[in-house]
C-alpha cells in the first residue's frame, strides 16, 4: 500500500495525516487554549512566544488555526459523506428501475446541477435557518447530482460486464453479486470522486461561514477567523493570511490524492 | 481533384441552407430540454415555500407590526391563501413566467424592484470577469504551450495553487497587498472602475486557470496531429499554425468548461462582493437568507437557472460553430 504511494504525493499524503491528526487530537499540537484572550497581546506579530501571532483578542492564532482544523473539515466532510450515501441511494435506483424513473430522476438531477452551489445553500439555510447543520445540509444537496449520476452509470456499465454475467450464471443471486461483485468495483470512481469533492466542500463550507451562516464566533473555524480578520486588515495582516494558508494546504493536498485516485480508476476502466 | 482541394481545412463544406436549418433545431431541441429543467426549478421553489414551517400568513403574520384578523384577511386574499394547492400553484407558474416573483417579507416591496437596482452590479462583475477569464486563459495557453518543460511546469504548477485557493481568502490577500500595505485600489466599498479591479482578478483567478490548464492540455495534444504536420508543410508561420489550427482545436473542451463557470460565477461574485463590500445582490441576498425572505432568495435562485440554461444553450451554438464534426452527432 506504502509502496503505491508515488514520490511525489507524499508531501500530499503527510499533510493529510497531519490534518487528520490535528482535528482528532489538536492537544497534540498546541498547549494553548484557541479561545483564551490576552488583552495585553493583542495583535501580537509571528514570534517565539506566538509562533503565527495573535489575532485581535490575543488569542493565540496558531492554536486556533489547530482547534480549527475539526470544524472546518467537518462540514465538508459531512456534507460530502451525505452526498456520496443519498447520491447512492438515487443512482442505483435510478439504473435498476430504469424507463420513466430514471428519466425523472435524472431530470430532477439536472434542475439541482442548473442552480449555483451558493445559491442552492442559501435557498436551504433560508428555510432552514442559519446554523452548521442547513449549511452541511445545503452542501450535500450541491454534489449530491455528481455521485448519483457516477453511481448510476457505474452500475449499467457493471450489470453489462463480463465478470457479473458469469457470477449470475453460477447461480448467484442478485443481492450477491451486487456485494461481492458491482460495489467493490464501483467503489473506485466513486472514492475518487469523493475525495477530489472534499476539497471543493471544505473550500465552500469555509465560505459559508465566512459569510457568517456555518459555525459562529468564538468557535475557531477557519472560515469565519478570516472573516473577523476582515475589520482588522489595516491593523494586522497574519489573522487573515495564516487561517487561509491552512485552508489552501488542506484542498491541496486533498485534491492532488482525489486526482490521483481519479486517475488510477480511469486507468482500470481502459 | 479541384473539389478535394476546394474544402477547407475547418471543414465548412456543407451548403449553408441546411446548416441553418440543423443550428435552427438544435437550439429548439436545447431551448425544450431547459424549459423542463426550469418548469422543474420553478416546481421545486414552489414546494418550498410551502413546506415551510407555518401558514405564508402566519409568517408573515408575525413579521407584521399591525397584525390584526382583517390584515390577516387581506394577506390571505393577497396571496391566495385560500384556494386549492393547484389553483395556487398555477397562479404561480403564472406569475413567475412573467418575471412576478412575488414580494419580499420584509422589505414590503416588489422583488423585481429591489433586485432592479442590485442586479447590475452583480452583471458588471459578472461580465468583466468573463472576459479576463477568457482572454487571460487564451493568452496563458498560447504562451505556456509554446514554453519549454520547465516553465510549463511552473505554469501548471501555479494553476492548481490559484484553482486551490479559496476566492474569498485570495480577495483578503489581494486587499492586504494592493490596498492596504501598497495603496494602488480603493479598499473597500468603492464603485469606481478601479474598484471593479481587484474583485473581477479574485472572481477570475480560479476558472483562468482552469482553463487555460485545459487549452493547454488541448493544445499540446493538437501539437501531434497530423493536421499540424500538413499545415506546417504548407509553409504557414508558428504562430498561425498555434492560433489557427492547433487552439481552435484545443478551443472545444474549454467552451464546455466556460459554460459551467459562467453559470457558477453568479453565486461566486455574490462571495466576492461580500468580501470587497461591494453594491450588489451579495448583500441583499445575504440578508434575505438571514431574515428567511424567501421570495427575493428564490428570484435569485430562478434567474440563476435561467442564465445557466441560455449560457448552455449558447455553448452548444459556439461548440457547433467551432467543431463541424459534432454536426452530424447533433
Amino acid at each position: 500500500m506504502i509502496r503505491a504511494i508515488r514520490p511525489g504525493l507524499w508531501p500530499a499524503v503527510v499533510l493529510l495525516v497531519v490534518l487528520a491528526a490535528m482535528a482528532a487530537v489538536p492537544g497534540l499540537f498546541t498547549g494553548a487554549d484557541p479561545d483564551a484572550a490576552d488583552l495585553n497581546a493583542t495583535f501580537a506579530p509571528p514570534g517565539p512566544d506566538h509562533w503565527l501571532g495573535t489575532d485581535e483578542n490575543g488569542r493565540d492564532l496558531w492554536a486556533r488555526i489547530v482547534h480549527g482544523a475539526r470544524p472546518s473539515l467537518l462540514i465538508g466532510g459531512g456534507a460530502v459523506a451525505v452526498a456520496l450515501l443519498g447520491g447512492a441511494v438515487v443512482g442505483v435506483t435510478a439504473a435498476q428501475l430504469g424507463g420513466l424513473a430514471d428519466q425523472a430522476l435524472s431530470r430532477s438531477l439536472e434542475v439541482l446541477l442548473s442552480v449555483p452551489w451558493l445559491l442552492l445553500v442559501f435557498l436551504v439555510v433560508a428555510v432552514m435557518g442559519p446554523g452548521t447543520f442547513p449549511a452541511m445540509v445545503g452542501l450535500a444537496l450541491v454534489s449530491l447530482p455528481g455521485f448519483a449520476r457516477v453511481v448510476r452509470a457505474e452500475v449499467l456499465r457493471l450489470r453489462a460486464a463480463p465478470f457479473v454475467e458469469a457470477a449470475r450464471g453460477f447461480g448467484w443471486s442478485r443481492l450477491q453479486v451486487t456485494v461481492r461483485h458491482v460495489v467493490p468495483n464501483a467503489l473506485g470512481p466513486v472514492l475518487a470522486l469523493a475525495t477530489v469533492t472534499l476539497g471543493a466542500t471544505i473550500v465552500a463550507g469555509s465560505s459559508l461561514s465566512f459569510v457568517g451562516l456555518g459555525p459562529q464566533p468564538p468557535t475557531a473555524e477557519w472560515g469565519a477567523m478570516l472573516a473577523a480578520s476582515r475589520r482588522t486588515l489595516s491593523v494586522a495582516w497574519w489573522p487573515a493570511a495564516f487561517p487561509g494558508v491552512a485552508l489552501t494546504l488542506a484542498v491541496l493536498a486533498i485534491t492532488a490524492v482525489g486526482q490521483e485516485l481519479q486517475r488510477r480508476a480511469d486507468g482500470r476502466h481502459l | 481533384m479541384a473539389g478535394v482541394l476546394k474544402t477547407g481545412p475547418a471543414g465548412n463544406g456543407a451548403p449553408a441552407g441546411t446548416g441553418r436549418a440543423e443550428l435552427v433545431r438544435l437550439v429548439l431541441l436545447r431551448a425544450g430540454g431547459s424549459a423542463a429543467v426550469l418548469w422543474g426549478a420553478v416546481t421545486a421553489t414552489f414546494v418550498l415555500l410551502r413546506v415551510m414551517p407555518g401558514n405564508t400568513a402566519d409568517v408573515l403574520m408575525a413579521r407584521s407590526t399591525t397584525a390584526s384578523a382583517e390584515t390577516r384577511a387581506q394577506l390571505i386574499a393577497d396571496y391566495r391563501l385560500d384556494e386549492s394547492v393547484g389553483a395556487q400553484y398555477l397562479a404561480y407558474l403564472g406569475k413567475t413566467a412573467r418575471g412576478d416573483f412575488g414580494d419580499s417579507y420584509v422589505l414590503r416591496r416588489p422583488v423585481t424592484e429591489v433586485l432592479a437596482t442590485q442586479l447590475p452590479h452583480t452583471l458588471l462583475l459578472v461580465a468583466a470577469t468573463l472576459v479576463v477569464t477568457v482572454a487571460g486563459a487564451v493568452v496563458l495557453a498560447v504562451l505556456s504551450a509554446r514554453a519549454g518543460r520547465v516553465a510549463r511546469s511552473v505554469f501548471a504548477g501555479v494553476e492548481s495553487l490559484l484553482v486551490a485557493v479559496p476566492p474569498f481568502w485570495l480577495g483578503l490577500v489581494l486587499l492586504t497587498l494592493f490596498s492596504f500595505t501598497l495603496p494602488i485600489f480603493p479598499a473597500v466599498g468603492s464603485s469606481s472602475l478601479s474598484g471593479l479591479v481587484l474583485p473581477t482578478l479574485t472572481l477570475a483567478a480560479g476558472p483562468l486557470a482552469l482553463v487555460s490548464g485545459v487549452l493547454r492540455e488541448g493544445m499540446l495534444r493538437a501539437l501531434h496531429e497530423p493536421f499540424v504536420l500538413t499545415a506546417r508543410t504548407r509553409g504557414i508561420s508558428e504562430t498561425a499554425v498555434h492560433v489557427r489550427h492547433v487552439l481552435r482545436h484545443a478551443l472545444l473542451p474549454a467552451t464546455s468548461l466556460l459554460g459551467w463557470i459562467g453559470g457558477s460565477l453568479l453565486g461566486g461574485a455574490v462571495i466576492i462582493e461580500i468580501v470587497f463590500s461591494r453594491p450588489g445582490v451579495g448583500r441583499l441576498l445575504l440578508t434575505s437568507v438571514q431574515n428567511k425572505d424567501l421570495p427575493v432568495v428564490i428570484a435569485v435562485v430562478l434567474l440563476s437557472a435561467l442564465v445557466f440554461v441560455v449560457f448552455t444553450i449558447i455553448v452548444d451554438v459556439i461548440t457547433w460553430l467551432v467543431d463541424p464534426r459534432t454536426r452530424e452527432a447533433a
